[in-house]
């Protein structure tokens, strides 16, 4: 497996013999930021536009078709067109509030989406408590929906930010109870190790068996719910609520939560992979060495790319195919079914873990 | 190590500004939105020492969990808490008073009396080896020597009788 660290290596050897080391530290954090924001801005790109090409085929419809060849510069001018668009101030909102929520909703985005472990040695945030960092970014976000729905002076954006608040909050609790399952399994929490270990002895959902594949269900379930997205789409339900907590908010302010979301959707599907699939680990089959040494060669980010978009294909389909749930029905949904099984879950990994049942 | 002096004088002074701002603000939404930056501001500290595992729990626990508790709070009680408090009487004032100067004097005494071990910033005490996590974790469910097995079960037992209580109060029946 061909191993980043030696490029980064070189980078920082390169710097640090030209300059003091607190100018090679602050240039190399610069480099990663703009790395970090340019894969944000691409993969939202490619995000809207698979979601609604993928919407299109589940509807018996081709979608965008007109600009560029098959549609594909569709959403790179829908992107040009949000940031030439106003940004229109209101009376009676609280102006600082207002302006502030956006940013605080994409800076959480932007965290979680940095603990991302691209290859070997291409994590960006990896220390000792990576999961419990991912999960404490992530609950930032429900901050700057709350305050976007408030500062909105708006009954409509106060009540999807409620909604969305609520959903978030209760679905956090499954999500970090799945996670803490597949730590039981690892014995570790950083995400270069998780990773390692299944670039070692094969992928957690084929170690963890059966209460690994349960854990990965209800980690899907409670993800869609997480970004607020369809079946769970609640706090944005168009035909009630107009647009939710981010109906008074117009140009790039609005653009800030809907690449936010999208990309939410993909830092969930690529925790998915992370945790569950391998996430820059390639196939293994046990026997097949020839086999193996020929998924060897496929480097590992097009292997963590690749799972993450299979599980974002996986949700879109979850999306696109059941109806909405009522709000009611989605709490209960969370507090009596899920948050039990997850907690089931979570028991029978221990037993299988100090049973010694795990493959 | 001069970075390091460089970062913390960012993170004190965020961490400074914001807190005198949440409490001179009139509007209460803003004062919690501005506790939310000094936690982070706390918790960005707890990085800069390597202690990864205290910063994110920092994270969780009062960013992610109290501050969204304190602005639901807020959200349900009403457009009234917003509008902005008028100013208060004589004896209020003078009580504030009296209580922010008693507990600028305690912390003072604290501060003063309290006995600094000089660790020098080197590559060991800095890293992860301050308290491993997992010796934190059998440390807090052992009953031996140094072990929190008692308060851990105590604050569970605590917790839930805060839950049912929460829910008897809320069912109104």
């Amino acid at each position: 497996m061909f191993d980043f660290t030696t490029v980064t290596q070189w980078i920082d050897n390169l710097l640090t013999s030209a300059m003091p080391t607190w100018a090679a530290t602050l240039i190399e954090c610069v480099l990663v930021a703009l790395a970090v924001i340019t894969l944000y801005a691409v993969f939202a790109i490619i995000l809207i536009y698979m979601e609604r090409k993928i919407c299109a085929f589940f509807q018996c419809r081709l979608g965008p078709m007109r600009v560029g060849k098959w549609g594909s510069i569709q959403v790179v001018s829908d992107v040009l067109k949000m940031l030439t668009k106003e940004i229109i101030d209101m009376k009676n909102v609280d102006r600082l509030l207002h302006k502030m929520a956006p940013f605080l909703v994409i800076v959480a985005s932007m965290l979680t989406f940095s603990c991302l472990p691209w290859n070997k040695g291409a994590g960006i945030i990896d220390f000792n408590v990576g999961i419990f960092f991912f999960l404490a970014a992530g609950s930032l976000g429900v901050v700057g929906i709350l305050l976007a729905g408030w500062s909105s002076n708006n009954k409509y954006a106060l009540i999807g930010a409620m909604r969305s608040g609520a959903q978030i909050i209760s679905y956090e609790v499954s999500i970090g109870l799945t996670m803490l399952t597949m730590i039981i399994l690892t014995g570790t929490m950083s995400f270069s190790e998780i990773c390692q270990q299944q670039a070692d002895y094969g992928w957690n959902i084929f170690r963890g068996h059966i209460p690994a594949v349960m854990a990965f269900i209800v980690y899907l379930i409670a993800g869609n719910a997480e970004c607020n997205r369809g079946p769970f789409d609640m706090p944005e339900a168009e035909s009630e609520l107009t647009a939710g907590y981010h109906v008074e908010y117009s140009g790039m302010h609005f653009g800030f939560y809907y690449l936010a979301e999208y990309l939410n959707l993909f830092i969930c599907a690529g925790m998915a992979s992370t945790i569950f699939l391998g996430g820059w680990a390639p196939l293994h089959i046990y026997g097949l060495e020839a086999f193996n040494n020929i998924m060897d060669y496929i480097p590992g980010v097009v292997w963590m790319v690749g799972k993450t978009f299979f599980v974002v294909f996986l949700l879109m389909w979850i999306r696109w195919t059941f109806p909405r749930l009522r709000i009611d029905q989605l709490l209960s949904l969370e507090w009596k079914y899920l948050m039990p099984i997850s907690l089931v879950i979570l028991v029978m990994m221990a037993l299988c873990v100090s049973l010694g049942l795990t493959l | 190590m001069i970075t390091e002096t460089f970062v913390f004088i960012i993170l004190a002074a965020i961490v400074a500004i914001f807190s005198i701002l949440s409490v001179t603000t009139k509007r209460i939404i803003r004062a919690a939105t501005y506790l939310l930056f000094v936690l982070f501001g706390t918790a960005g500290l707890y990085f800069l020492l390597g202690y990864t595992f205290l910063g994110a729990v920092q994270i969780m626990v009062y960013a992610g969990g109290i501050v969204v508790l304190y602005i639901f709070a807020i959200m349900l009680t009403g457009k009234t808490a917003s509008a902005g408090q008028k100013s208060l009487g004589m004896a209020k004032r003078a009580a504030a008073l009296v209580a922010s100067l008693i507990g600028a004097g305690l912390l003072m005494f604290a501060f003063i009396s309290h006995k600094f071990v000089s660790l020098s910033l080197n590559a060991e005490t800095t890293n992860e080896s301050a308290a491993p996590i997992k010796e934190i974790g059998s440390k807090l469910l052992s009953s031996g020597e140094g072990g929190y097995l008692l308060p851990f079960e105590a604050v569970s037992v605590l917790l839930l009788a805060c839950i049912i209580g929460g829910l008897i109060i809320a069912r109104k029946r």
